[in-house]
């Protein structure tokens, strides 16, 4: 039997992956909820002050979309993990790091793209000003497939742990925290009226590099976790 | 085959390791001391005080060799986590794990004395500049490599998923060492260069050097003695790991 093709390889695993997400999609949408239900959270506990709330808003919906990103990690891996699949992963033909790049890029465009689409929506919460929304989402959508793939790496060492929730937002943070610094801090610099572009393209940097060596690393990390 | 790389390569056997560590680590424990002892006695006693900072500046005696170990032991432990992931070589798991302790507690004296010179000198105990945070970052890398070594049972499987753990957590170094110079910072620049003219003035300088060497040397020493820990105990279903720890038959 000869291996598939990348591309075919690629189709089928994204299609197994969005048809299992479709299954069960009354769950995808609970990223969404966290995200807007933190949201909510700063107003109640700040004082609805609209000038005191537009001040902390970047950094506040930028801490809410990394937490939502940050909650939904631990299912990346799990119910794989749990069937068996990803053991048959490990002995495809195909590089194991093509399919996690797949299932990594499927997982963004489930869980995190929402999030930066309802990203206005959670911005007007926080009346952050009009003329910041683009930065915003520019960087958003520059910072959480970063995220991502960083999360994957950190997700797949721990892989065969069981009740690894906390110790994975434990290790994953600290690699999150410049991704965060750069993100919350573009929109921060625009809303001071500073140059704003050198973070998004360093975020975007950031990005061109992960998107080569995460999922190489997420690979390794898996067999490291399964043998 | 040559001499030195055929000790090397008998290194590499637990028996063998468990002798060299137990016959080095007082070597290192007592150079260190002892280097210790004289760097603090020249900083406290000898060198004349700062004529900006007074006499707060001399914790930085401390605080600056264990900022320098907080980076080098963290370089090191993911070196030998690579060759622990490339080659399988056991004796350099144990020795990528017994790195981060060290190198934890490195940065906690670090991020501790940097900020009780803060207090008198910026007047304030922490502030969220690119060198401070990026040094507790540094802590919590560690803490994390510490947390997963301890949350997997298989003890090989552990020290590779966490040495691998260290391995990523390198992209960070760089950015913790050119801080102060990429970002505009309330932590001065070095003052004190390897490479180049140094701006601190000799007579203050030798304590500082001697408190480097002197910290390498406790670090040796410290990392020996816990490799050897855990090198027993992971072998200490055998008769010369039990002889060596002195358990009777």
């Amino acid at each position: 039997m000869s291996a598939p093709s990348l591309l075919a390889a690629a189709k089928a695993q994204a299609r197994r992956d969005l048809r299992l997400v479709w299954r069960r999609r009354g769950d995808a949408a609970q990223p969404l909820l966290f995200a807007l239900m933190v949201v909510a959270l700063f107003p109640l506990a700040l004082g609805s002050d609209p000038q005191q709330l537009a001040k902390i808003a970047p950094g506040v919906l930028w801490v809410a979309v990394l937490l939502a990103g940050l909650l939904t990690l631990d299912s990346l891996y799990r119910g794989d993990l749990e069937d068996g699949s990803l053991e048959q992963m490990l002995l495809a033909p195909v590089p194991l790091a093509w399919l996690l790049a797949v299932r990594v890029a499927v997982h963004w465009a489930t869980t995190a793209l929402p999030l930066v689409l309802v990203a206005p929506l959670l911005a007007e919460f926080l009346f952050l000003p009009g003329e910041l929304l683009p930065v915003l989402m520019v960087s958003l959508a520059l910072g959480t497939p970063l995220l991502s793939l960083l999360g994957a790496v950190v997700a797949a060492l721990t892989v065969g742990i069981r009740r690894s929730g906390m110790l994975l937002a434990l290790l994953a943070l600290p690699l999150f925290l410049p991704v965060l610094v750069f993100g919350a801090g573009s929109v921060m610099a625009a809303a001071q009226g500073l140059p704003w572009a050198g973070a998004l393209l360093l975020l975007a940097a950031g990005l061109v590099l992960a998107l080569v060596l995460a999922p190489l690393a997420a690979a390794a990390a898996i067999r490291i976790a399964l043998t | 085959m040559n001499p030195v790389l055929l000790w090397f390569h008998q290194l590499g056997s637990p028996p063998t390791f468990d002798r060299f560590a137990a016959r080095w680590t007082p070597w290192g424990f007592g150079l260190g001391l002892l280097g210790m002892a004289i760097g603090i006695y020249g900083a406290l006693f000898m060198v004349p005080a700062d004529y900006q900072q007074g006499d707060s500046f001399r914790i930085l005696y401390i605080h600056v060799p264990a900022a320098w170990m907080s980076l080098f032991v963290y370089g090191l432990m993911a070196v030998y986590a690579a060759i622990a992931l490339i080659w399988h070589i056991k004796l350099c798991e144990i020795l990528a794990m017994a790195c981060a302790p060290i190198g934890a507690l490195f940065t906690a004296v670090t991020l501790a004395t940097g900020s009780i010179w803060g207090k008198p000198m910026w007047g304030t105990w922490w502030d969220w500049d690119p060198r401070l945070t990026s040094e507790l970052v540094l802590l919590f890398l560690y803490l994390g490599v510490i947390g997963l070594n301890a949350a997997i049972e298989d003890r090989r499987a552990a020290a590779r998923a966490a040495g691998f753990l260290a391995i990523v957590g390198v992209v960070l170094l760089p950015v913790i060492r050119y801080s102060v110079e990429w970002w505009n910072s309330l932590h001065q620049g070095a003052t004190i260069k390897l490479f180049g003219e140094s701006t601190m003035d000799a007579s203050m300088a030798w304590p500082l050097w001697v408190m480097v060497f002197a910290t390498k040397f406790w670090f040796i020493g410290s990392l020996l003695q816990r490799a050897r820990a855990d090198n027993l105990e992971r072998e200490s279903g055998k008769d010369w790991a039990r002889a060596a720890a002195g358990v009777p038959r």
